[in-house]
């Protein structure tokens, strides 16, 4: 088919009812947003998609990415990438293991270590490597997660609401480098959000999701 | 390969009590190797005891009076003083304490309420006696001396329970509900918390019923001697060179299992009738006097406190004292004489009891990440039922069911030893390793699990990369208690060793019979010290190692 994400039919039920339901497919390089009310099962169809559902939950329908079909693949074996509202650095290792945590194997230590400094200074950090995570601010540490991401070369991403605790001025520029980033490395990417700000940024097609409860 | 965990921990916990039952009650009828078959002779020869009366009373009394105790300065500190500084004070003085073993209070408390005890040296300074005075303090025959040592020792342990258990009830904004409504504070706290808050510790609640009424080395130190409790009678019964007592006191655990079960009755009804009361003072807006409560809640809190720290002083005192007569307050000189003498043979024993300790201690940590992690990964979530389960061993007194596992290998042939003992601690420490790390591991936030999936580490990595070393605080904490529930087992080390396996526990207690003070302080420090150590490693080595992360700071 193409090298985007598609969620075919998704339907994820809990005790036989309907919790969430979707069908959307998303280009590599654009961002779909998802938008609906509490309890519409936003976080649920990310789970689902990451693969991660709780047990209990079940699913039919097919999730695609690069036409490839994800179902009975481990989150780990899926490459995509999320991200939180909150960074969610690792709190016990310094900026540049965060960053090294996620990198494809291949290439020596050195290489590696390349790597996470070019990152480091891609996004303003340079010399941040040994820093203490619980020191950065909050733009630093969402630019790091962000990087984090894509240094682990994901073949999709997913956004769970990752601006709404940035105050006003942080949030459109960190909005800006995390969409702008998604779609020059060419990842189909799926905001979920509240806010029509977001998803104005976001420029691609939004999907309203109906409450189900 | 974690799934068959969970169930494999079930039958830790469950096996060893149900296999040790059955092998206190067979013998109790006669059955196997002790006697020749089934016949009632070894009830009537516990009936026969001249002391069972007596001792099924103090059981009882000792039981009753330190759980009620306990229960009731938990319940007025809280009331009175949750939430404030003089609270967060008397919380950090009474913390350490849990992990202060109970023989080692007992032996310490004796020292200082005995009649040539401190307490008694100060009014015997004040009126020049030259004597103590002629008073059976100590071991007295209804074991109050025991309740009151009990007392001390439980506060701190339901204390902690209920501090644990505070936070998912929202008590500050229904206290402040109950008193914006015109309760006092205390009478606000017991009516619009306490229900709720007991309803969660009543558990542990009946561990201290049951130890109060059925431990056997405090009682053994500070329990009446002619006759002991009906617990120490069937150790000794149990430890005597003539095998057929065993079903003697095989039968004696019977009975002791049935007043066990005669006083959770009796608990049970009084639940009721205090649930009862409390509806009645709700409808009757009936008043507590306030700042009497208050004052007696803190004075009784820190007179708790206070009987712990002396006793561990009276005993590091006693260590380095040279002569020391009554009714002096303190020694004439401090001497390391004690130490020379006793230490090098404490020493040796400090090893065998922490390799010990270090292997239950090991193996229950495995146990509890593999059913935790089990539980994260498959979703094998631990019903109420399940936490039944992990107090089965607490509840089910151990003088009841370790008979039985020391009288089965020799049934079967084995030999007790160490490896049985390392097994018999499992049995205790695991529930406390399982109930410390149970809290912090189910907190750890599972979006750091995604996002490292996201990054493709699995679930191995995650756990042991992310999750450990994230929790490594909370890890080693539950490893520091799990040792500590180690050195303070006295029982299981005695039955299942055959008494060939020396710890500081056992030691500790047969010195108490000696009366040689200066050799009971070396002992007596020596376990606390061993108790208290792991968790001075346990604050300091996450500190170190992390000196530089200011996220991995304990809140």
């Amino acid at each position: 088919m193409n090298s985007g994400l598609t969620l075919e039919d998704l339907t994820v039920s809990h005790d036989g009812r309907v919790v969430a339901q979707v069908s959307a497919s998303v280009a590599p390089g654009e961002v779909l947003t998802l938008m609906g009310p509490s309890g519409s099962g936003k976080s649920t169809i990310l789970s689902a998609v990451m693969g991660d559902l709780a047990p209990g939950f079940s699913q039919t329908g097919r999730v695609l990415l690069a036409g490839r079909e994800l179902d009975g693949f481990p989150p780990e074996a899926r490459h995509i990438g999320i991200l939180y509202q909150d960074p969610l650095l690792f709190p016990h290792l310094n900026v540049a293991s965060n960053l090294a945590f996620g990198l494809p194997r291949g290439g020596s230590r050195a290489e590696r270590r390349a790597m996470v400094d070019a990152a480091l200074s891609d996004i303003g950090l340079e010399g941040y490597g040994s820093r203490d995570p619980a020191t950065l601010s909050g733009g630093q540490a969402a630019r790091v997660a962000l990087m984090r991401t894509l240094l682990s070369r994901p073949s999709a991403l997913l956004l769970d609401e990752p601006f709404s605790k940035l105050d006003t001025e942080l949030r459109a520029r960190i909005r800006s480098l995390v969409l702008d980033r998604a779609r020059q490395a060419g990842i189909p990417t799926i905001l979920v959000t509240h806010d029509a700000e977001d998803a104005a940024a976001a420029g691609g097609r939004i999907v309203q999701l109906r409450s189900m409860i | 390969m974690l799934r068959p965990l969970p169930l494999l921990t079930a039958l830790v916990l469950v096996g060893p009590v149900l296999a040790g039952l059955l092998g206190t009650l067979l013998p109790a009828f006669g059955i196997g190797p002790l006697r020749d078959g089934f016949s009632l002779d070894p009830f009537r020869e516990a009936f026969s005891w001249p002391g069972l009366a007596r001792a099924a009373t103090v059981s009882l009394l000792s039981g009753m009076i330190s759980t009620l105790g306990a229960l009731a300065i938990v319940a007025l500190v809280l009331a009175a003083w949750h939430g404030t500084r003089a609270f967060a004070w008397l919380e950090r003085l009474l913390s350490p304490l849990l992990a202060v073993p109970h023989a080692a209070t007992a032996l310490g408390l004796a020292f200082v309420i005995a009649p040539s005890g401190w307490i008694a040296r100060l009014p015997a300074q004040a009126l020049g006696w030259d004597r103590p005075p002629d008073l059976l303090i100590l071991q007295d025959p209804l074991g109050l001396s025991l309740a009151l040592g009990l007392i001390a020792k439980e506060v701190p342990f339901l204390l902690l329970m209920a501090l644990a258990a505070l936070p998912q009830l929202s008590a500050k904004p229904r206290l402040a509900v109950a008193r914006s409504l015109g309760r006092g504070r205390v009478v606000g706290w017991l009516l619009a918390v306490f229900p709720d808050l007991y309803s969660r510790i009543r558990l542990p609640v009946m561990v201290v019923l049951v130890y109060g009424m059925t431990n056997v080395d405090m009682a053994a130190i500070l329990g009446p001697s002619t006759p002991p409790t009906l617990s120490v009678q069937i150790a000794r019964w149990m430890m005597d060179p003539d095998l057929a007592l065993r079903a003697t006191a095989a039968a004696a655990a019977v009975i002791q299992l049935a007043l066990v079960l005669f006083a959770l009755a009796v608990w049970l009804a009084f639940e009721r009738l205090t649930s009862l009361l409390g509806k009645r003072m709700v409808w009757s807006a009936a008043r507590l006097p306030e700042r009497s409560l208050r004052v007696a809640g803190l004075a009784l809190g820190a007179a708790s406190a206070v009987a712990v720290f002396s006793s561990i002083a009276a005993l590091a005192i006693w260590s380095v004292a040279a002569r020391w007569s009554f009714p002096d307050l303190a020694p004439e000189a401090v001497t390391l004489r004690s130490w020379m003498r006793f230490g090098p043979a404490m020493a040796d024993t400090a090893l065998t009891t922490a390799f010990i300790a270090l292997s239950a201690t090991f193996i229950s940590l495995i146990f509890t990440i593999g059913c935790l992690e089990a539980e994260h990964r498959h979703g094998i979530t631990a019903s109420s039922r399940a936490l039944w389960l992990l107090y089965l061993p607490l509840i089910v007194p151990q003088i009841a069911f370790l008979p039985g596992l020391q009288i089965l290998p020799l049934w079967l042939g084995g030999d007790p030893g160490l490896a049985l003992v390392i097994a018999a601690h499992v049995v205790f420490v695991l529930p406390y390793v399982f109930l410390s790390l149970s809290g912090p591991f189910r907190a750890w936030d599972p979006r750091y699990a995604r996002v490292a999936a996201g990054l493709g580490a699995g679930a191995e990595r995650t756990l042991w990369r992310l999750r450990l070393p994230m929790l490594l605080a909370p890890v080693l904490t539950a490893c520091a208690v799990g040792f500590a529930v180690s050195v303070g087992q006295y029982l299981p080390t005695l039955l299942l060793g055959g008494g060939r396996v020396p710890t500081l526990a056992t030691e500790a207690v047969a010195l108490a019979s000696g009366g040689d003070r200066r050799a009971i302080g070396v002992w007596g420090l020596g376990q606390t010290a061993a108790a208290l150590l792991p968790f001075a490693l346990a604050l300091a080595i996450p500190a170190i190692l992390f000196r530089n992360r200011l996220g991995m700071r304990r809140e």
